[in-house]
């Protein structure tokens, strides 16, 4: 695909070492960042003047299958040419520490809110990182894998196998 | 030379003692529509500042969708945006069958694009003759409505629900439609356009409601991409962002429409965006009709989501076998991740699908077009009226189902 090409290009000659993982899916050029690098890439993806990916479309977290990784996708567009890039970073789940993008787009704000509410992912230099969806006692962090749908107190019930 | 004393600037500033009010907007206010509370600073009747609070009908779609098959998420979908169900279950559909490579009828394509239109020209409908009754123009608001009535009669004839539709299937519709549906059609783009002339005539240059909504929480081009603003909203700041021309989806590259942009994002811009765009839409539903393909099956071939004929099921062990397996959601789905957008009412929608090969996704997240430009409504309402902040936060469409997901 061309415009992984284009992109992976740009990203190695500024930042040598930042891709970890490169592959087109469904159409969509997807790179898996390293979490420390992750900043950079994004402010030089969004000033860039040829790639231009100015606008965030979505930010959200994710679970790695092992469960032992937390993830954060960003979701580019670059509307005048029409490009869309996805980037991926994981990063330990015990150390779920990233920084934030709320500095390159202000819509990121509530987006980290909720990945922070649902994952447990802390993003530094958040202006205001707090719970948002969820009631504020809530001490778990649903959407990871190990909090059951149904009946969190029980353990005599599996869900895996119907779904309830 | 003597100076007097008293004369000069300095002396004369007085230093104004400010005590700021707190007024809770909230959770449940008429005027809202739907459940957001907003924590307001007032300084009189200026708003100083405002914080809102979100999550009071959250009901975790995004963690009971783990544990669905891929049919049964639909359901949920219909409660995003409960004001154009039909866009986001059709938009559902869309990305599982991207995610399955399933090659679509152009006829499908044809009857989603006149669904998903409709249902635009119901948001439209009632965004826009709210921001009326909350100017205080009661008469367009009921006199328009009738004509929602109208849209989710049609639903109702194709699907059986009005409200929470759940519309359609993996791969196309559930049945033919009937002649019943296409006259319902056929009496709502006769009927329509000349209530909404009607509608428009009430408000578009009235003289109270421009002076009213011109210039009313504006925000600009470069503001409303920061906050990835999408949809209407976009469009009315100056931004000709239009998922349906940018990312074609279900055929609409066959369509010829216009893409209205505003100037200044106020509420009028707003408002007058949504006018052409239901204006817009009946032009291509009528586009749809005019040009669908006769002789193609309603549905595209993928028996793993579709029901086999009861006879079949009674009297043939496949049949029996595949209705089981379709009930209890024991399909093969590939691996893969798929992210993709459908222009729905308030904005571009998107799902972010994670399949690892499971009967359910290993990850489904929602793009939420509200959630995420409802974040910039405390820097619009900044120093505005609280009458004004009223119709921003009714122009915005911010839909609480959506919101809250």
């Amino acid at each position: 695909m061309e415009l992984l090409e284009k992109i992976k290009t740009a990203i190695t000659e500024k930042f040598p070492q930042a891709i970890e993982n490169y592959e087109v899916s469904y159409d969509f050029p997807v790179f898996y960042i390293k979490k420390d690098e992750i900043h950079q890439v994004l402010e030089f993806l969004k000033t860039d003047t040829e790639l231009n990916f100015h606008f965030l479309t979505d930010l959200t977290g994710i679970q790695s299958a092992d469960e032992k990784q937390l993830g954060v996708i960003y979701h580019l567009h670059n509307m005048p040419k029409n490009y869309r890039v996805r980037l991926k970073t994981y990063f330990d789940i015990n150390k779920p520490e990233i920084p934030t993008a709320t500095d390159l787009w202000p819509g990121a704000n509530w987006m980290e809110r909720e990945t922070y509410d649902f994952f447990g992912v802390k993003f530094k230099g958040h202006p205001k990182l707090k719970k948002i969806l969820n009631v504020d006692e809530m001490d778990a962090f649903p959407l990871r894998k190990d909090f059951p749908l149904e009946d969190q107190t029980r353990d005599d019930k599996s869900d895996k196998m119907f779904g309830r | 030379m003597t100076k007097i004393k008293n004369s000069s600037s300095e002396n004369n500033k007085v230093e104004e003692e400010k005590e700021y009010s707190i007024l809770n907007l909230g959770p449940t206010h008429p005027a809202t529509h739907g459940i957001f509370q907003n924590i307001l600073k007032m300084d009189g009747e200026i708003i100083h500042e405002a914080e809102p609070t979100v999550g009071y009908i959250h009901r975790a779609f995004e963690k009971i969708a783990e544990r669905r098959p891929y049919n049964q998420i639909r359901p949920l979908t219909d409660r995003l945006n409960y004001c154009s169900s039909p866009i986001n279950n059709i938009g559902w559909d869309m990305t599982v069958e991207k995610l399955l490579g399933v090659k679509i009828p152009k006829k499908v394509d044809y009857m989603r694009v006149i669904i998903m239109e409709l249902a635009r020209i119901a948001d439209h409908l009632i965004c826009n003759s709210v921001i009326g009754v909350d100017t205080g123009a009661m008469t367009g608001f009921l006199y328009i409505f009738q004509w929602r009535e109208k849209i989710y009669e049609i639903y109702e004839s194709i699907c059986g629900a009005r409200l929470t539709t759940n519309i359609g299937r993996i791969g196309g519709f559930d049945k033919e439609w009937t002649k019943e549906t296409w006259d319902k059609i056929h009496y709502f783009l006769e009927h329509y356009p000349k209530a909404l002339q009607e509608f428009t005539n009430l408000l578009e240059r009235n003289k109270i409601f421009m002076d009213r909504t011109i210039n009313c929480g504006p925000i600009s081009a470069e503001m409303a991409l920061s906050y990835s603003f999408t949809g209407p909203n976009l469009r009315a700041a100056g931004v000709d962002y239009d998922v349906r021309v940018m990312n074609p989806y279900s055929s609409y590259q066959d369509f010829k429409f216009d893409v209205p942009i505003g100037q200044s994002g106020d509420t009028y811009d707003r408002f007058m965006v949504r006018q052409h765009e239901m204006w817009n839409s009946l032009e291509i539903i009528r586009q749809a009709i005019k040009n669908m393909p006769k002789d193609e099956p309603f549905k595209a071939d993928v028996p793993d989501f579709f029901l086999p004929p009861k006879e079949e099921v009674y009297n043939n062990m496949e049949a029996l076998i595949y209705h089981f397996k379709i009930i209890m959601g024991e399909m093969d789905i590939p691996k893969g991740e798929v992210y993709h957008c459908v222009e729905g009412g308030n904005g571009e929608l998107g799902f972010y699908l994670v399949s690892d090969g499971g009967r359910t996704p290993f990850r489904l997240h929602f793009r939420r077009p509200c959630f995420i430009y409802y974040q910039a409504y405390p820097e619009m309402v900044k120093g505005i009226m609280l009458s004004d902040a009223i119709i921003t936060m009714s122009s915005m469409n911010v839909i609480a189902g959506e919101l809250d997901a």
